[in-house]
């Protein structure tokens, strides 16, 4: 047991935290977009498979990490579009169409890989963007080793909290898209197009979605599995309520679940009691739980996952 | 009003069909600036519907709109906020969690955009605040506000993006007399400054008094523009339903024997934010008695109700109904008793919006024969009964397969009456029960409320409408920070004393 408690094994621990809690902060940072714009897009786990999945093409074919980053936002915006055209245009369930994207995602995943690396169930490495080790910063004991010897894609992710606040509270864009979320048809009244905003939002939210992916596989495995997103949509999902919609919150819960992700993996290494299966489960029961204990105190906005359509009446 | 200028705002020959309903039918309207022009009509005439063509909400079927003598198209707000319209909604179009200044900003491009300077703009609001002499604080979330200084920021809302012509779409059904006093002081102000308006409201008198010219529409077409100097409340009545109204209904003393139905003792009750509203109240209502309950909003009376009704729980106290004690109990235990709730904001609490108005009509008592049988819902059945009350309680259309979102304001008020008059109840607690409704609708909510009191009901009636409570009550308590202030029998009633009390005056 005192293993746990050296000084290298928490930096390591923390230091894979980190880096396991990028793809579910930028997924999260793209989902909260999407919902103040009164979207709920459960399709970020779709989004975040052929992103990853995509980043490894690019990557493979042009033999460049940024080429694969850059198909991988690509992809996430076309999914990001699709989601638009159905809830908004046609007026669909937000829900049933961001269930079907994420089924679509996983068939067409599987397809297009096993198309292009045949049936061994992955891919050879391709290139990747490796550590970055920040000079001064990462010469700090423990804080430095922990945050500031990450990869590319990770600084990214932290580096678009402050980014995202700003736009969605100090800008008049993100003032419109919080209008959008909570009050669509007052926002309307005020000249706000809510139709172009809340597909602004999701495809942004698509985007970063397909980025979250890349991390999976240009950053963290360097090659692509079947099914590697493996739920983090969904605990990204959590990971917005449970920071009450807000940046900085998403962070702090994506920071908890990757460091939760991270000791269940070294856990299942030192100890031969639980069954590493059960040690698995502990990022998704800490969901759970997060989410129970934030019940009742969050306020999601007002208009999230409702259809707006301009001429009917009503509150 | 001159004639020969051409005018701020000309519609013409506007026509807008819903589904069963033509609720615009060739309309001709015209506003000229330093004008306040009011538009007056029955329930679902369709003065909202024009307006909301106007605003670029509802796309008219047919019909043009000229400004200052231009033809414009207007597609969208954006389109009517161009071309200088500014509208007040009969519903506020406000972001509840923003606060005043982002309410205000939202939609407009302020120095520095894209970046909102946050600063900068209260500065800049505060300062607009300041001119019209309102009370608001610009940082306040609006959701904090009362619902008169809501309408105010509204009204900047408009001003503020360069409106010069200023549609109010029943804008005192909300306020207190007070604040009706200050609205048209600033309306005065806006007419004198040269802004066009045009006012929507269902109380004649201050019609009367305010407007340079009326309107008047009936089932979608205009009848009449006239002048208020060459017309009388009765006139106008009549001129809008097609009839002649009754403002004064008869009210015979009770004759069958009394004894209390409703009887709240010691209750106190908090607030959402804990704070006691209700503060010791004891009330007795009997058969056959309206007992009003008059007093500036926000003094304890929705906690009060809630707490009759169950929807909120005292912390002291007893209520009891006709000698059984009902403290605690479930609303469905205590509407089962007999308790008739017409509530006061009907689309969060009367109705729901999303259902037909049969589904509406239903809701207490859907569960039972004729309605359901062998555990399923008879549809045939509750049509037919539905659209007998449709009928009885003149809900226009007279179609109860519309969804209750579909009618309008005061035809939505009926289909709650419908619901709760019809079962009758023992005991009737009515607050605003006719805010939003025109004047014959109101005719008829007054002769249903005399009506059940005649055949022996308790009527607990709460109204921020003093002329509506001294006409009915034969009891009028006056209710001030959570206490009765003072209470008097209808042949005592003393006007002056009432509104003292209702200012938390003190009179001995
Ligand atoms: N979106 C809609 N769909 C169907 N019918 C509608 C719609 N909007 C309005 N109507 C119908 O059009 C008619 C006119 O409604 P409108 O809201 O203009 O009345 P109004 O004069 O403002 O009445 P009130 O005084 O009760 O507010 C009503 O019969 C209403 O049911
Ligand atoms: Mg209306």
């Amino acid at each position: 047991m005192e293993v746990l408690f050296t000084s290298d094994f928490l930096i390591n621990l923390f230091s894979a935290g980190v880096r396991l809690a990028a793809p579910l902060l930028m997924a999260a940072l793209g989902e909260i977009i999407a919902e103040r714009s009164g979207l709920l897009n459960i399709g970020i786990e779709g989004a975040i498979l052929l992103g990853a999945l995509f980043a490894v093409f690019g990557s493979d074919f042009s033999g460049s990490p940024w080429v694969g980053a850059l198909s991988a936002i690509l992809t996430g915006a076309a999914l990001g579009l699709v989601f638009a055209f159905i809830t908004v245009t046609l007026g669909g369930d937000q829900v049933v169409t961001g269930t079907a994207i994420n089924i679509l995602a996983l068939g067409l995943s599987t397809y297009l890989f096993r198309l292009a690396y045949g049936l061994e169930g992955f891919s050879h490495e391709v290139e990747f963007f490796r550590p970055l080790a920040i000079p001064l910063l990462s010469e700090i004991p423990f804080i430095g080793p922990i945050f500031f010897k990450q990869s590319f894609l990770v600084y990214l992710a932290f580096i678009f909290v402050p980014v995202v606040a700003y736009y969605l509270f100090r800008t008049m864009w993100g003032l419109s898209l919080r209008a959008a979320g909570d009050h669509p048809r007052a926002a309307d009244t005020m000249g706000i197009n809510v139709a172009r905003t809340r597909y602004v939002a999701v495809t942004i939210g698509g985007m970063l979605a397909g980025l979250a992916g890349s991390i999976l596989t240009l950053s963290h495995l360097n090659i692509f599995v079947e099914n590697i997103s493996a739920g983090r949509g969904f605990i990204a999902l959590a990971a917005v309520v449970f920071g009450q919609w807000n940046p900085a919150g998403a962070m702090f819960s994506a920071l908890l679940f990757g460091i939760a992700d991270a000791l269940q993996l070294r856990l299942q290494t030192i100890s031969n009691v639980l069954p590493y299966q059960l040690l698995a489960t502990i990022p998704y029961i800490l969901t759970v739980l997060a989410l129970v204990g934030v019940v009742g105190r969050a306020y999601p906005p007002k208009a999230l996952g409702k259809p707006y359509l301009r001429e009917e009446r009503g509150s | 009003m001159t004639t020969d200028k051409i005018p701020l705002l000309e519609m013409r020959e506007i026509t807008k069909r819903f589904p069963g309903i033509l609720a615009n039918d060739h309309i001709n309207f015209s506003v000229y600036a330093g004008e306040i022009h009011s538009l007056l009509g029955e329930n679902g005439a369709g003065k909202s519907t024009l307006m909301n063509i106007l605003y670029g909400l509802v796309a008219p079927d047919s019909g043009k709109v000229f400004v200052r003598g231009k033809e414009v198209r207007i597609h969208s707000p954006l389109d009517a906020i161009d071309k200088g319209i500014g509208m007040v909604h009969q519903h506020f179009m406000l972001v509840d969690r923003l606060s005043v200044v982002e309410n205000v900003v939202i939609g407009t491009k302020p120095p520095g955009y894209p970046a909102f300077r946050k600063e900068a703009a209260v500065k800049r609001i505060s300062q607009l605040i300041e001119e019209y002499g309102f009370d608001i604080d610009a940082l306040m979330p609006v959701h904090l506000l009362s619902v008169g200084q809501q309408q105010r920021v509204e009204i900047i809302k408009a001003l503020y993006r360069g409106a010069d012509l200023l549609i109010l779409d029943e804008p005192t059904a909300v306020l207190t007399p007070p604040e009706v006093v200050d609205l048209f002081r600033l309306l005065r102000n806006l007419r004198q400054a040269g802004h066009g308006i045009i006012f929507i409201s269902h109380k004649l008198n201050e019609t009367l008094e305010n407007s340079d010219q009326i309107t008047v529409i009936r089932q979608g077409k205009v009848v009449n523009t006239v002048l208020p100097q060459n017309i009388d409340r009765a006139g106008l009545a009549s001129l809008m339903v097609g009839r002649d109204v009754l403002f004064d209904l008869p009210h015979p003393p009770y004759s069958g024997k009394q004894h209390a139905v409703l009887n709240i003792q010691n209750l106190k009750v908090l607030d959402d934010r804990k704070i006691e509203a209700v503060k010791d109240i004891s009330i007795e209502v009997c058969n056959g008695e309206v007992f009003g309950i008059a007093g500036v909003d926000g003094n304890g009376q929705s906690e009060l109700v809630e707490a009759l009704t169950g929807l909120r729980q005292g912390t002291g106290g007893k209520i009891m109904l006709g000698g059984v004690e009902i403290t605690g109990k479930s609303p469905g235990e205590i509407l089962a008793q007999g308790v008739a709730h017409i509530p006061e904001d009907r689309q969060v609490r009367g109705l729901v919006m999303g259902f037909r108005v049969d589904e509406n009509l239903i809701l207490h008592d859907y569960g039972r024969p004729p309605f359901t049988r062998r555990g399923l819902l008879q549809h045939k059945e509750i049509y037919r009964w539905a659209r007998q009350r449709a009928q009885d309680f003149d809900i226009r259309p007279p179609e109860p397969r519309l969804q209750a979102r579909q009618l309008s304001g005061g035809n939505q008020q009926k289909v709650v009456l419908a619901r709760e008059l019809t079962k009758n109840p023992r005991l009737i607690i009515a607050v605003p029960p006719t805010r939003g409704l025109d004047v014959g609708a109101t005719e008829y909510v007054h002769r249903a409320l005399l009506d059940a009191r005649a055949n022996g009901a308790a009527v607990l009636l709460v109204s921020t409408e003093l002329e509506e409570v001294l006409s009915l009550s034969d009891t009028v308590a006056v209710m001030y920070e959570g206490r009765i202030v003072g209470t008097m029998q209808r042949d005592e009633i003393d006007i002056t004393r009432i509104g003292l009390l209702m200012g938390g005056g003190h009179v001995d």
